[in-house]
């Protein structure tokens, strides 16, 4: 969230860190909630605020269905040519190593 | 664990090309993330809330050597790049002339070395040469991998020292640490601030403009190809740093673990990267799909 720390921190914030009551608050935890990453008692107190508020549990629900979007883009492989090439090195290399005294690697 | 699910990972590359990425390998895991399922807004109801609030969304790997990284406590900088049975097992198949073992790797790494490479250098070509001369010095250095970090950490850093020496005078001195710094990463807010109530105002710090709900006919405006092609402009739009953990996290499927260690950055770090790319990815997703409802 903003730098000046303003939103999302309430009453119930620590200092600096956000308040899970607010709705701010989860929005600038969320990350940190999916990669279990928050102390027992903020999640406890981010949990309850989404039984109440559905707004929130809808955002959630949108976070979680961008990261499992993105895992459908498509990952880039390495050209053919440029994989035969490499491998090509690689066996060269082996090759060396197993016969040091050889001419010619 | 973690190396099954490694492996799962592999099958599902192994099975052609163009598969499809993190999603399946998390399904592979067995996280609980349903790609098809309740959650998959972008073909279906984002608000069949189905799954459990606890689904191990990309969370800590907690297989294997991860397992000393549970309950989220910091481990010290020493632990975190240990190699996993996994890497010597892989280092001893690349000794051991194991072609197959080094065609997966390039595989893997390769992608995620040219975007490592592209913090440092200008343009793609550049930035093939660089990975290009990583792996040769990979394949010239294995008999002196001494195993004191991991495998990952160790190519990344070959990787690096390639990076930042072709990156001329203003890069050559910046550790890739520091150029994931999250203070130098240009961050703002995750959301604008005008969504909130104001300090002061009755709800404050509560929603004034809510998620615009993702209706399920929204995937009537929206092929699958058209989202992909949107997530990979919302990318673009990110920091650098941003766009190159999300897409470690959530299009390679790597876990946070192997993120930190390869990348030599703590897991706080990691993750206010991955919070700003993530929470923009989904604005951008959002307004997408709020103007595909008004269509």
């Amino acid at each position: 969230m903003s730098s000046d720390g303003t939103v999302g921190r309430g009453p119930g914030a620590s200092p600096g860190r956000p308040d899970p009551a607010t709705c701010a608050g989860v929005v600038e935890l969320v990350t940190e909630y999916l990669e279990d990453a928050l102390d027992p008692d903020v999640r406890a107190r981010f949990e309850a605020h989404l039984d109440d508020c559905e707004e929130c549990e809808v955002y959630l629900e949108q976070m979680r269905a961008t990261i499992v979007a993105a895992g459908r883009v498509d990952v880039e492989h390495v050209a053919p040519a440029t994989l035969d090439r490499l491998v090509a090195a690689y066996r060269v290399a082996v090759r060396a190593r197993r016969n040091p005294d050889a001419h010619g690697a | 664990m973690r190396a099954a699910g490694r492996d799962a990972g592999r099958r599902a590359r192994d099975a052609g090309r163009g598969t499809p990425g993190a999603g399946v390998r998390r399904e592979m895991r067995g996280t609980g993330v349903a790609a098809g399922g309740s959650c998959d807004a972008l073909g279906g109801s984002c608000d069949a809330l189905g799954a459990s609030r606890r689904t191990d969304d990309g969370g800590p790997d907690r297989g294997g050597g991860a397992a000393r990284y549970a309950a989220g406590v910091a481990a010290s900088r020493d632990d975190l790049f240990q190699p996993t049975a996994e890497d010597i097992t892989l280092v001893a198949a690349l000794r051991d002339g194991d072609e197959q073992a080094f065609a997966r790797i390039v595989d893997e790494l390769n992608g995620p070395l040219l975007r490592l490479a592209g913090l440092y250098v200008q343009g793609r070509a550049a930035a093939e040469e660089v990975v290009q001369d990583t792996w040769l010095g990979v394949i010239r250095g294995l008999d002196r991998f001494e195993a004191r970090s991991s495998f990952r950490t160790w190519v990344f850093r070959i990787a690096t020292n390639r990076a930042r020496t072709r990156g001329g005078r203003e890069r050559r001195d910046i550790p890739l640490s520091a150029l994931l710094d999250p203070a130098d990463d240009p961050g703002g807010p995750a959301l604008d601030p005008e969504r909130f109530m104001a300090p002061g105002e009755q709800w404050a710090g509560g929603w004034a403009v809510p998620p615009h709900r993702w209706a399920p006919d929204a995937e009537t405006h929206l092929a699958a190809r058209e989202t992909r092609a949107l997530i990979r402009d919302a990318l673009d739009q990110l920091s650098p740093a941003q766009r190159f953990v999300m897409t470690l996290r959530d299009i390679d499927g790597w876990g946070s673990e192997e993120v930190c260690a390869a990348l030599e950055i703590t897991p706080g770090n990691q993750r206010v990267l991955l919070h700003r790319a993530r929470s923009r990815v989904r604005a951008a997703l959002e307004r997408h799909l709020a103007a595909a409802d008004r269509a």
